[in-house]
């Protein structure tokens, strides 16, 4: 998925939460950190755009203080909550890049609780990628991707990658921009089962850029 | 104050027992390697005793959390279930009216459950030594204990005997160290300057959270006696501010050697030079003794009056760590003039508290030094 299947995708997600909401006057978007933020972002613009009016009010959450693996791994927030509009009444549309196993959105909706009581509350993500261990639906989806447990998938605004824990590779380099979301996934992404950590030193394989046209499964 | 010193001498400034950071679980290798399941390593080790211990890296750690919990304060439910199940236990064998009701605010605001000790109504007074009331609460389940003692040592005396895993907090030890005071300190003058758009001496930019690169601060008092002027200027210098001690000779300590600060005996010539003037409080059991003449001799030579306020530059900011003597190292109209922060000092604490209690219990510190 290259830049411009992202931006298509993000244009007809837009679409669907104009076509859902009907209005944009109480819909907020709110992206999770760090993954979420800038796609909370565009979104924001593109259904400002598709309605004829300004972007819609974005905040930014940070669920690590509701997270439930707290304890078992090294757990601390990237940036301070800033969602600067109350959210009693509104839609809320969370954001995040990707959904996999569901924990994160689970701490997101105790997060958005404590915030206020919104009139509801939807989830957008630019890639589910399956194995989810929670009751977790998505409302709006850029690409639905079937992955590995195993895999690793970076989301950034150029596109989406698919790549691999590799601890023996010699280290292919990578774009060095995909770090920082890479660092947001594994933040997110639970660990693969059996193993609380994924292994040390590992070093992600670009393994298949996903273009259009690829491995079937858009929504 | 004056108590027998079990382990430090009042007046040697703690040195920090080994560099802060502990081993890196991750080795470091080339810049795609995926640094998980976090990096760096956690700036914290199981205990926080001195403020030295935590090096400039810990001591940003602890502010940049202390921004995000002083966001969840401002909510309208303001706790986290960060810290659910855990207990922490909040023992106080010296008198205090903020530091321990704010730490156990902080605990609570993370939903630990926080269970008191109080000195005057245990079985101390039917003769348990003090390990034996540690080991107990220890075995009750207490996840971390935070203590204040009239004696220095007293909290890593209290680490060591510890069987479990336990952490410490030092409160405020005798005349050694008082470190969540000084975090606080440190986080009010920051969050301060970036509020008012103030750059940073040393570069053009707006002040980073923690850091106090090229600030001027003084100190000024009763260094001697004062555990939080240790702990102050271990935590101001390691963040980049320049130090100066401003006291009488009687209130300074016999040696100042491996203080990273300088002396002064001329407040006014000092203050027109200050970003922050520190001021500690001067306590009038040593007023009238050997240490000093008399009040009005002190606060002639080293109060903060309302003519030597107008000194200062016009960005300069006021502290105390409280409780403040109006009228002897603060005159009234300074300590609730615009550029006074002590009530500042006080809000930042509960926020300062919870990101040390987080990083101690929660943020998985322990898993890399346990």
């Amino acid at each position: 998925m290259d830049a411009g299947d992202l931006k298509r995708a993000t244009w007809r997600v837009a679409h669907e939460i104009l076509e859902r909401n009907r209005s944009t006057s109480n819909v907020v978007l709110v992206g999770l950190q760090t993954g979420g933020v800038w796609w909370a972002e565009s979104l924001a613009r593109a259904v400002g755009a598709a309605a004829g009016e300004p972007p819609l009010p974005v905040g930014s959450l940070d669920v690590a203080y509701y997270r439930d693996d707290i304890g078992l791994r090294p757990v601390v927030p990237s940036a301070p909550t800033d969602v600067p509009f109350p959210v009693d009444g509104a839609v809320v549309v969370l954001c995040d890049d990707v959904l996999f196993t569901g924990r994160t959105v689970r701490a997101a909706l105790n997060a958005i609780a404590d915030l206020g009581r919104p009139a509801a509350v939807q989830l957008a993500v630019v890639v589910d990628r399956g194995h989810r261990e929670l009751p977790v639906r998505p409302d709006y989806v850029g690409k639905n991707l079937p992955t590995r447990r195993d895999e690793m998938v970076d989301v950034t605004p150029e596109g989406v990658v698919i790549g691999e824990l590799d601890a023996g590779a010699g280290g292919g380099p990578g774009p060095g921009s995909a770090l920082p979301q890479l660092n947001a996934l594994a933040s997110k992404g639970a660990p693969a089962p059996g193993a609380s950590t994924p292994p040390p030193g590992g070093t992600l394989v670009p393994k298949d850029a996903m273009s259009a046209g690829n491995t079937g499964g858009a929504s | 104050m004056s108590a027998p010193m079990p382990t430090a001498s009042p007046t040697a400034l703690p040195q920090p027992a080994q560099p802060a950071e502990p081993a890196e679980p991750v080795p470091a290798a080339e810049p795609t390697s995926l640094p998980l399941p976090a990096e760096p390593a956690p700036p914290v080790g199981r205990h926080l005793l001195s403020v030295g211990d935590l090096g400039a890296e810990g001591l940003k750690e602890v502010l940049r959390l202390a921004a995000t919990f002083a966001e969840v304060l401002s909510r309208p439910v303001r706790s986290v279930p960060a810290l659910r199940g855990k207990t922490v236990c909040s023992a106080f064998f010296e008198d205090s009216t903020r530091t321990r009701l704010s730490f156990e605010l902080a605990a609570k605001r993370l939903s630990a459950d926080v269970v008191t000790f109080s000195p005057s109504s245990s079985s101390l007074n039917k003769g348990e030594s003090l390990r034996d009331t540690v080991l107990t609460l220890e075995a009750m389940g207490v996840d971390a204990f935070v203590v204040r003692h009239s004696c220095a040592g007293v909290p890593a005396q209290v680490a060591g005997w510890l069987a479990g895993a336990a952490s410490v907090v030092n409160a405020g030890d005798g005349a050694h160290e008082h470190p969540t005071q000084a975090l606080l300190d440190c986080y009010t003058i920051s969050a301060e300057r970036r509020r008012r758009g103030l750059a940073m001496r040393s570069g053009s930019g707006p002040a980073d959270a923690g850091d106090l690169e090229g600030l001027q601060v003084a100190i000024v008092g009763d260094i001697r006696h004062s555990r939080v002027a240790r702990s102050c200027v271990l935590a101001f210098s390691a963040l980049g501010a320049a130090v100066t001690l401003v006291a009488p000779p009687t209130l300074l300590p016999p040696s100042l050697e491996g203080w990273p600060a300088e002396v002064s005996h001329d407040l006014g010539s000092l203050l027109p030079k200050c970003d922050v003037v520190y001021l500690l409080r001067i306590q009038t059991e040593r007023m009238e003794g050997q240490f000093l003449p008399s009040a009005r001799e002190y606060k002639a030579t080293y109060g903060l009056t309302a003519e030597r306020a107008r000194l200062l530059s016009p960005g300069a900011l006021v502290m105390h760590p409280g409780p403040i003597r109006r009228g002897i190292e603060i005159a009234a109209e300074v300590a609730d003039g615009p550029a006074s922060l002590i009530t500042s000092q006080v809000a930042s604490g509960v926020a300062v508290r919870m990101a040390v209690l987080y990083l101690l219990l929660g943020s998985g510190a322990l898993l890399a030094t346990s």
